[in-house]
């Protein structure tokens, strides 16, 4: 009877996968005398199931393969362009103007661009995409939560040309109409602050469905445990859920952070491309990724310092999305392990 | 029975049940504090949706004008009133019919590997792993360096053509696969794995006639979901020579210059003429379309086919 066994017992006494496949390749002579065990010895070696695992194996391994092409092609000619360019030089100098001559390359100028519409881009989408990830999983009802959740992922899957393009065509307008005087001078027609919103957009679902992951996963003891001394359901949102869920929130956001410094389309076309060391959002200002798009695109000799810098640029780029996304990937394995 | 309640047993029945009615009942403060902030999520869901509600009329809005056949039947032209965005669809659907049969074969293979077969508590398994995460968020910019370094100059040296731009939007999208494809092959339970060994398939069988099956559902909406990404992807194809000027149909992956849907429409919206812009809201109408039908249907499979075994 299988209700009389404790379900924890009869989980380890389950042999796993590995067991079972391993029974079959072992000798024969590991248990002498049973008939069994050498009828389940398979007849050949099973060449052909090594082959699948081979070729399955190296598709795996063509995940390293891209990594490493990626580092060898942005280290390569970062290298050369270190050569001629001083490394100092490059990181803090204040000055970017690769085209012209003579040439500058600091890339102060366009590094705090992208930050500037990361920074606007989050002071508006954390807020949103938390309180969106609160309501989902600890208010609203199974049914309205079915209908917002898939609008959510229709939202994260609008091609970033559609939201630049939207960022140009009514967000700059409307800022403009709207601009409040005290505030000073309008924004100009290519200004960091619609691209910081239109990236906030872009990165509302990413925090929110994260986030909601993590609240969702958090054990509904601990729940009841509050609701039982009293509190009231903001309390168990706000004092219980969100600390215990706290991980995974941060994880979100750094994963947010990520995608919005590597954010191309909305930068490139509501941004502009004037290099300018300011976090003004109304100033016309130059991302890195949009410098990486306006000259890749043009008409370049490989081997000239200027298109060496696509990829001193790219490799900044890299280094800064690399170190987030690895501190969320930690993030996000923590509150598994905690809760699942 | 009267006579049983003592002056003391009163009290302390009194006592008893302020203490409860107290717990029960919220000072004014908590409940208006509950009511403000239950506003204020509500707030925060609506301006989400409403950002995506904005974006959709401000297309339609500023496009409707040009939408019509029109877009489908003519090509790129120096004249506004003559273009359209024959030779870029076209150029999509080269371009994703290869990342289809690249990424499909390769995204699922290396998600049996490493559910099936990867043995978990081994380094180099888990160094995959993380680096599969990473990859899925490496900015999208940098695939297309990638490319540009590898597969239209250096080793491959392939040039600008369809090929070049298939490979490197697989490269981009196949973390999204393979995420997606493990976790549909996760959900199998292990009982069917147990239960076909036992009675003597070998390990690729049980992979192909019983898992495999069981998580097509899973797979595919994973995979319609990771396509309609790279349809909608452009900043890679800048470096890749999508965005220079053409106006034939590609008839080959190897030897043509190409354009994409959403590169056309970028570099529309880059001419900066009233027309253009007219024409690039019209592209973005048609494209979204697109995508909206695939994300819907990709939903709809997953909602179809989800069971809980």
């Amino acid at each position: 009877m299988r209700w009389q066994q404790p379900e924890a017992a009869s989980r380890e006494s389950a042999p796993s996968v590995e067991q079972l496949v391993n029974a079959r390749h072992r000798k024969p002579s590991s248990r002498p005398g049973t008939s069994l065990s050498s009828r389940l010895e398979a007849p050949s070696r099973r060449y052909g199931e090594m082959a699948i695992q081979g070729v399955l194996a190296s598709c795996a391994a063509i995940s390293i393969v891209t990594t490493t092409a990626i580092i060898i092609s942005l280290l390569g000619p970062s290298l050369s362009f270190f050569g001629e360019v001083p490394i100092d030089d490059f990181l803090f100098g204040t000055e970017w103007s690769p085209a012209l001559l003579p040439q500058k390359f600091g890339v102060l100028p366009i590094v705090v661009g992208t930050l500037s519409v990361t920074l606007w881009g989050l002071l508006f989408a954390v807020p949103i995409g938390l309180l969106s990830a609160i309501y989902l999983s600890e208010y609203a009802p199974p049914r309205v939560r079915k209908v917002i959740k898939p609008m959510l992922e229709v939202l994260a899957g609008i091609p970033t040309v559609a939201i630049g393009f939207f960022a140009f065509s009514f967000i700059t307008p409307a800022l403009q109409d709207l601009w409040p005087g005290f505030l000073g001078e309008e924004p100009n027609i290519f200004n960091a602050l619609a691209a910081a919103l239109a990236v906030g957009l872009l990165i509302v679902p990413i925090i929110a469905s994260i986030s909601e992951d993590a609240m969702s996963s958090v054990p509904a003891g601990l729940r009841d445990g509050a609701y039982a001394l009293g509190a009231n359901r903001m309390r168990v949102a706000l004092r219980v859920v969100f600390p215990a869920a706290l991980s995974g929130i941060v994880a979100s956001i750094v994963l947010g952070v990520s995608r919005a410094v590597g954010e191309t389309m909305v930068v490139l076309m509501a941004a502009g491309a004037t290099p300018n060391l300011t976090f003004n959002p109304v100033e016309s200002i130059e991302a890195m990724t949009a410098y990486i798009a306006i000259t890749g695109t043009g008409d370049i000799a490989t081997g000239t310092l200027e298109y060496d810098t696509i990829f001193a640029v790219g490799l900044v780029l890299f280094v800064i999305t690399l170190a987030m996304n690895l501190v969320s990937i930690r993030l996000v394995r923590r509150y598994r392990e905690v809760y699942e | 029975m009267e006579g049983i309640r003592s002056e003391r047993t009163r009290l302390a029945v009194a006592g008893a049940r302020s203490v409860v009615l107290g717990l029960g009942r919220q000072s004014r403060t908590d409940v208006a504090r509950g009511g403000i902030f239950l506003a204020l999520l509500l707030l925060a869901v609506t301006i989400g949706l409403l950002g995506l509600a904005l974006l959709l009329i401000d297309a339609v809005v500023d496009g409707s004008g040009r939408f019509g056949i029109d877009l489908f039947t003519k090509k790129a032209s120096s004249l506004p009133s003559r273009a359209g965005f024959q030779d870029a669809i076209l150029g999509t659907l080269w371009v994703i019919g290869g990342v289809i049969v690249f990424c499909l074969p390769i995204g699922v293979g290396a998600a049996i590997y490493l559910e099936e077969y990867a043995a978990k508590g081994r380094w180099w398994n888990q160094l995959v792993e993380v680096n599969i995460q990473n990859l899925a968020a490496v900015p999208s910019i940098v695939y297309g360096i990638l490319g540009l370094a590898f597969i239209v100059r250096g080793p491959l040296d392939l040039g600008f053509i369809v090929l070049a731009a298939s490979l490197t939007l697989t490269l981009l999208v196949l973390p999204t696969v393979i995420i997606a494809a493990r976790e549909a092959i996760r959900a199998v339970p292990d009982s069917i794995r147990q239960g076909s060994l036992a009675l003597g398939a070998t390990r690729w069988q049980t992979i192909r006639s019983q898992i495999l099956p069981a998580a097509v559902p899973g797979v595919m909406t994973g995979v319609i979901l990771a396509i309609s990404r790279a349809i909608g992807e452009s900043a890679p194809l800048l470096l890749l020579g999508a965005a220079t000027f053409v106006t034939a149909n590609p008839t080959s992956p190897l030897t043509d210059g190409y354009t994409t849907l959403p590169v056309q429409i970028f570099n529309f919206f880059a001419r900066a003429q009233d027309d253009y812009i007219e024409l690039a809201a019209a592209g973005i109408i048609v494209m979204l379309i697109v995508l909206l039908a695939m994300n819907s249907f990709a939903i709809w499979l997953r909602n179809r086919y989800e069971h809980s075994w």
